[in-house]
């Protein structure tokens, strides 16, 4: 019966040891680094939004990473007219699913909705958006290693230059683009600093308050015991 | 219950003293403090185990009220707004961002359906091990299966809610379950949906079944629990009855006032858990992808199926059971059987007190029999629970196979091997220190 | 607190401490619940200022914009009607605007910015029903015969002049309120912000 109980204990391990993999590169953290954030609310802004909507994201909300209702106002505000809306974006749903086979993906919680078994969602997002490279193939002219035979070409290129495919399954630059492959990489983790922020603005807020909550559980958890323990005096 | 020692309060005429007199002659208060309070009697040697009980009534509370207000801001609304996302998605992250203070009530609420289950599986754990639904406790173990499976729907019905494209695609697979039932199962199935596919009128029944019809059998089953269990008197560590040895007023000689003796320790187990519950909300609302799941931060999509979905975790074992049926039998395919495999692993639990023949009820006095047979019904259980978020290969359908045989076995051979376990005798009375 | 020999004393320092500690946590627990329930981001979205385009609005006509959810009213009132306000002052509850139902830069005869261009919250101060315009005066008006044009609440009937200044023995207790507003150019107004708030 003994050999019966190991070899229950064993099979799930053979069992579950098969499984395709997937690479994911850590994505730095950026949470708290006000000045990496608004860098990535300004790359977001100005080549994301142009197709995909952040549509519950509210311009005044970054005012949590540092951004002012004047500063967002003069500078990020192309898509809406007051600071109080939401992050829309002015192509038709309808065109863009023309243009790109699908309609690009509100970005809101891109973050929240791309993790997986293989990493965070930040990780997934932080290796796609520099694993592009050229595919003569697909209709847009570029392909990517994490997610194949995507609809959307490379948006950053001028920035990262153009990557090909080697026989090694590597990637290779073959043209370099305006910024160096470390100065891009640093952007690219500055925007996906910005969609993790985004993906739950409220997230650093509710850590710290967690802090204190439990702080407080505690302290109640030590007088309720202690009354306990004065009550159960009684009980022999 | 107090019934036949029915006395009313009478005035030491202080206000607070004339109140009570005054409701007294009109309600049975003071009786009922003392029939379920002060004067019920519980045994003294309960364990961390007998936590769980009061606890599953704290999350009951705490749904109850998060959802109330999670009710004034959600929308049951299918149809895409101007940006193209389901009015019932941006809803819910209308709640995280724009309503004050919304994401903590959401994040309670999320974490609290996972706690429930959680807290249900340990209490339920405890019975099994304490025999505590052995005679004369069989009703309030059948209510308590009753919870379970109500629960299971509250569950399932909640979880569709959010519309993302795990609740989509969950709904999808357990509401086709319906259709394997032969001959009227297609039409069931699309009468339970109310369209031919997933959609807002399958989203709007479940939010009524979720917000009023659920919670009201839930409510009523609680307290039917609850009054059976002080008909006859909780269960306790070691299996003997209490109230078999009583002093010269009737009072079980091992039994303490629940109030305030209980009272006071289920408030260490409540701040306990409240501990456990704020780690989860504050720091891992998502608990690692379990109790939310990434894919239900996509909007539902009728046209794409993710590529790997399972049901929540509390689901798991029981989706594995439905998956380890694969064979056909008499002439019906084998989703059906699948079907009855699932349903029979909830509703088998409620034939509990008549399939334990044992001559004790507590682990403490149970042979090795019942001890190694548990320990390996619960390996199965959690092996079932974990193959059940993964998607299915052969190696894994048979493990599951596998321990689907045991799961049942352990049921259904339980006549004969608990009457064959070598017991230990039952102690006259609790053991306490 | 007494603490003879009875009472433990210990305990009840025990209880107090649990009780007082716990009721604070549970107190301040219950504030994001009902926190919940106050306007929304969205909501206060919507009530952000809105602009009005008035150079299309002729003088004896109103618009009517909407401003958090409620009607504005914005009047060009002629010469007749400003010169009318005045003769009006007995039957009015409060003429001369003392009660703050208006910014203190409204605070005038007129009660607005410049005299012709009347701003005002379209909702009666009684229970809030929105007036309907009656700018045709005497007894065509069919109020009554020397009725000198205003509004008309089809509720429970009070009036206001065209300053929205209330008759008295009606069962509205206000002048009907004036929202802040400031003037873009002499052809836009913002209303919900004045020169005050940026």
């Amino acid at each position: 019966m003994k050999k019966l109980f190991v070899s229950l204990l064993l099979a799930p391990v053979l069992a579950f040891a098969a499984g395709a993999e997937l690479h994911l590169d850590k994505a730095p953290d950026r949470s708290g680094d006000m000045a990496a954030l608004q860098n990535g609310a300004k790359v977001f802004v100005n080549y994301c939004l142009n197709c995909h909507s952040a549509s519950y994201m509210r311009y005044n909300r970054l005012k949590d990473i540092g951004l002012s209702d004047d500063l967002v106002r003069e500078n990020l505000l192309f898509t809406a007219d007051k600071v109080g809306e939401p992050m829309k974006v002015s192509m038709q749903r309808a065109e863009a699913k023309q243009w790109f086979g699908a309609a690009p993906p509100d970005l809101t919680v891109i973050a929240r909705a791309r993790a997986s078994e293989f990493g965070s969602g930040p990780d997934w997002l932080y290796t796609y958006l520099r694993t592009f490279y050229r595919d003569s193939a697909r209709p847009t002219g570029w392909n990517n290693t994490v997610f194949a035979n995507v609809g959307m070409p490379h948006v950053l290129w001028e920035l990262q230059g153009e990557q090909v495919m080697g026989e090694d399954h590597h990637l290779k630059l073959v043209k370099p683009g305006k910024l160096s492959p470390e100065e891009y990489d640093a952007m690219v983790g500055d925007l996906v600093g910005f969609l993790n922020y985004m993906g739950e603005p409220v997230g650093q807020f509710r850590k710290n308050l967690g802090v204190a909550v439990l702080i407080v559980l505690a302290l109640l958890f030590v007088l309720s015991f202690a009354l306990k323990r004065e009550f159960w005096k009684d009980i022999h | 219950m107090a019934a036949s020692n029915y006395e009313k309060f009478k005035s030491d005429g202080t206000m607070v003293g004339n109140v009570t007199e005054w409701i007294d002659a009109r309600f049975p208060m003071t009786s009922m403090w003392k029939a379920h309070l002060s004067e019920y009697y519980a045994p003294k040697n309960f364990n961390f185990w007998y936590f769980f009980g009061s606890l599953a009534l704290l999350v009951l509370v705490l749904q109850i009220v998060t959802g109330i207000f999670l009710v004034m801001h959600y929308k049951p609304d299918a149809s895409l707004n101007a940006s193209g996302v389901p009015v019932a998605f941006a809803s819910v992250e209308y709640i995280m961002r724009d309503v004050p203070w919304g994401w903590l009530i959401r994040y309670m609420h999320s974490t609290g359906a996972s706690a429930f289950f959680i807290v249900v599986y340990l209490h339920m754990f405890r019975g099994v091990i304490y025999g505590s639904y052995r005679m004369p406790r069989e009703l309030i173990w059948i209510f308590g299966v009753m919870i379970f499976l109500a629960l299971m729907a509250e569950a399932f019905a909640g979880y569709l809610l959010p519309w993302g494209q795990m609740s989509y695609w969950g709904a999808q697979v357990i509401l086709n379950l319906f259709s394997a039932i032969p001959l009227v199962g297609n039409e069931l199935a699309t009468w339970i949906r109310g369209d031919f596919v997933i959609g807002d009128a399958t989203l709007n029944r479940m939010f009524s079944f979720h917000v009023i019809a659920i919670p009201l059998v839930l409510l009523g089953l609680v307290v039917a629990h609850i009054l059976a269990l002080h008909e006859v008197g909780s269960n306790n560590p070691d299996g003997v009855e209490i109230k078999k040895k009583k002093d010269e007023r009737g009072i079980p000689l091992d039994g303490i006032p629940f109030h305030p003796y209980y009272t006071v320790k289920d408030i260490v187990g409540v701040v306990g858990f409240l501990m456990a519950f704020s780690v989860i909300v504050f720091f891992m609302p998502e608990g690692g992808g379990y109790f939310l799941e990434y894919n239900n931060f996509v909007p539902a999509d009728p046209l794409v199926t993710p590529p790997h979905i399972a049901p929540v975790w509390y689901f798991t074992p029981y989706y594995s059971l439905l998956r380890a049926v694969t064979y056909p039998l008499f002439g019906i395919d084998a989703k059906f059987w699948g079907v009855v495999a699932m349903g029979a692993g909830v509703v088998i639990f409620a034939f509990l007190p008549w399939l334990d023949r044992s001559p004790v009820k507590s682990i403490r006095y149970r042979g090795p029999i019942f001890k190694w047979f548990l320990a390996i019904w619960v390996v199965c259980f959690f092996i079932l629970g974990y193959l059940g978020v993964l998607a299915p290969t052969p190696g894994r359908t048979l493990v599951s196979q596998i321990c689907t045989v045991i799961y049942f076995a352990f049921f259904l051979g339980m006549p004969i091997w608990s009457k064959l376990d070598k017991c230990q005798p039952e102690p006259d009375r609790v053991t306490f220190k | 607190m007494s603490c003879d020999g009875k009472v433990d004393c210990g305990r009840r320092r025990l209880l107090v401490a649990t009780a007082a500690a716990g009721g604070a946590a549970g107190v301040v627990a219950v504030v994001p619940f009902v926190a919940s329930m106050l306007p929304s981001e969205r909501a206060k979205s919507a009530g952000a200022p809105v602009e009005a385009d008035i150079s299309k609005l002729a003088p004896g006509e109103m618009m009517t914009v909407e401003w958090r959810g409620k009607p504005v009213w914005i009047i060009h009132r002629t010469k007749e009607m400003l010169d009318g306000l005045a003769k009006l002052d007995a039957k009015l509850a409060d003429p001369k605007s003392e009660k703050q139902m208006q910014p203190d830069y409204c605070k005038n005869d007129f009660r607005s910015i410049k005299p012709e261009i009347m701003v005002a919250v379209g909702i009666c101060t009684h229970l809030g029903c929105s007036p309907t315009e009656k700018f045709q005066t005497g007894a065509e008006s069919g109020i009554d015969a020397d009725w000198a044009g205003g509004f008309l609440c089809p509720c429970h009937g009070s009036t206001f002049d065209l300053a929205g200044r209330v008759y008295t023995g009606k069962p509205a207790p206000d002048n009907l309120e004036v929202p802040p507003h400031r003037y873009l150019s002499d052809a836009k107004i913002v209303i919900g912000e004045d020169t005050k708030g940026a």
